[in-house]
């Protein structure tokens, strides 16, 4: 199969460092404190936070910091697979793992002792850079819910397919199996909070696909600053200065 | 925050409830709006905010200090006092403040004193020593008084509260010693965003022309009842403790209904709450949807 066409076109006619259109969306949700929905291409994940509150099991609330707790879940019809269980798998527990991982360097957790902040993840479409799009979820949720964060993270995605390295894979070019490297970054302090690759690669192709990866995530964490700007301007255009 | 199946008012169209010519023509006024704001007064998490060359600046809430510089760590409005520069977020939960009038639910019984959920960080506590005893005898609080707490509030009473003291980790304690606070009954409550609610020096508002009164909870917890009966006078000139109220009839649970309502719609548009803004609410309301026989 043909990832990449003479033109330099990929299959859904992305160029090789293009990454697909994104789009934010926040107060998706009503019940929670803050929520969004993170969209790159088909890839649709929805974030909500509760807190921060009272932790709900008393006994594991940090008398110095907060407590994150993440949830992922996907929607049955999310991927083309059939889904073989419900509940937890060993992916979904993962994937909670690392935006955990992110979420904990990224909240000024030392500004709330004893509290608890719970983020619950919900996947409506994966069609590849699944674990970006819920870093990225989550970290809007996070912001629409005004909680404290050292830096903005922002996620993104790179892989290599013939002998080239591609940004933003999607389900299909990520299905081949090839490198597949995601990352999470701190665009203002420039500090790189997730690294993540699943296959055998060479230091120079490694290389190379992170700097791309590198690269989207400063776009990506443009693009979610804009919606998260113009987000603060409506609210303030409706309430006023009260 | 869910508007599904209430009457509406007229022209107030619903976030998200997808767009009419109404909504257009709502949304194209509030974007006339956002030039009100100079450009340079939001910022975004990571931003570095503008401290204008000055020498020294304190670092306020919603700011840290990074490589000598400032920067924003909520999305928000920048505020300067002096040297003062903070950022105050658009929406997050409730942060006490000294003297706030609030409504809360008693959760939990524990010794010498009551928790109290106020939609808060951490929780409340309402210590015995500072509600008024039943009665009004003004007394050391004994053992006895101790076990007869729950004669006082119990697990899942709303009551309304003043905050008496902050605590360093966000919890905070309430007082209810005044005849105006204390548990409520016979009303609907609300519960909106916090930061919609203006602090004022009038919480408890009565609005005699809708025959409602409303409680303005600054931690957005809102509760709304008929109208009470004027505080009877005691021999010494004292007004007495409240005595109890008769049950509401048909108009004023459909003004409280309404009202509440007029509550929601304003939470919806993320509106800001106060008394004008919902006596319009309550007035831009389609008549004879809520009060048909």
């Amino acid at each position: 199969m043909e990832f990449v066409s003479p033109e330099g076109l990929r299959i859904d006619g992305r160029r090789p460092q293009e990454l697909r259109a994104l789009q934010c969306k926040f107060g998706v949700l009503s019940c929670c404190d803050g929520s969004a929905l993170f969209q790159a291409g088909n890839t649709k994940v929805f974030a909500a936070v509760y807190g921060p509150r009272v932790a709900d099991i008393r006994g594991q609330a940090l008398h110095d910091r907060a407590l994150i707790k993440c949830e992922y879940a996907h929607a049955a019809f999310s991927t083309g697979a059939a889904r073989r269980r419900r509940g937890r798998s060993r992916k979904s527990t993962e994937l909670a793992a690392l935006v955990r991982g992110a979420l904990e360097q990224t909240i000024l957790v030392e500004l709330l002792p004893r509290a608890q902040v719970e983020v619950c993840i919900q996947v409506l479409f994966a069609d590849g850079g699944v674990t970006a799009a819920c870093i990225n979820a989550a970290m809007l949720a996070v912001a629409d819910a005004g909680i404290p964060v050292r830096d903005m993270v922002a996620a993104c995605g790179a892989g290599h397919l013939e002998a080239m390295p591609l940004l933003d894979l999607n389900h299909t070019e990520a299905a081949t199996g090839g490198l597949e490297v995601c990352v999470a970054l701190h665009p203002a302090l420039d500090r790189v909070v997730l690294l993540q690759a699943d296959a055998k690669a060479s230091v120079d192709t490694l290389e190379a696909v992170t700097t791309l990866a590198l690269q989207g995530c400063k776009a990506a964490a443009g693009a979610m600053r804009e919606a998260l700007l113009q987000h603060v301007r409506s609210l303030a255009a409706r309430r006023g200065a009260i | 925050m869910q508007l599904a199946g209430q009457p509406q008012a007229p022209n107030i169209i619903i976030r998200g409830s997808g767009s009419s010519l109404a909504a257009a023509s709502v949304q194209e006024r509030l974007e006339s709006q956002y030039e009100a704001f100079s450009e340079d007064s939001f910022v975004c998490v990571g931003d570095i905010v503008p401290t204008d060359m000055q020498e020294g600046f304190l670092r306020g809430h919603g700011t840290q200090v990074v490589d000598g510089q400032l920067m924003a760590t909520v999305c928000g409005r920048v505020e300067r006092i002096n040297k003062l520069v903070s950022v105050r977020p658009l929406r997050n939960r409730y942060s006490a403040e000294l003297g706030d009038v609030v409504v809360g639910r008693v959760t939990d019984v524990a010794g010498k004193r009551w928790i109290v959920d106020l939609n808060a960080r951490q929780e409340a506590t309402l210590q015995l020593s500072s509600v008024n005893l039943p009665g009004g005898v003004q007394r050391r609080r004994t053992a006895e008084d101790e076990l007869n707490m729950r004669s006082v509030f119990e697990e899942g009473d709303l009551i309304s509260a003043e905050v008496q003291a902050l605590h360093q980790d966000g919890s905070v304690s309430l007082h209810t010693r005044s005849l105006k606070y204390g548990k409520l009954a016979g009303g609907q409550l609300v519960t909106v965003p916090a930061n919609l609610i203006k602090r004022q020096k009038h919480h408890f508002n009565t609005l005699p022309d809708m025959g409602v009164d409303v409680i303005l909870g600054c931690n957005g917890m809102v509760w709304v009842a008929p109208n009470a009966p004027p505080p009877a006078l005691g021999a010494d000139g004292e007004p007495e403790q409240a005595p109890p109220r008769p049950p509401a009839t048909r108009e004023q649970r459909a003004a409280v209904c309404r009202m509440a309502g007029a509550l929601r719609a304003l939470a919806a548009l993320y509106f800001p709450i106060f008394q004008a803004t919902l006596v319009d609410a309550y007035q831009a309301r389609k008549p004879g949807l809520v009060d048909a026989a």
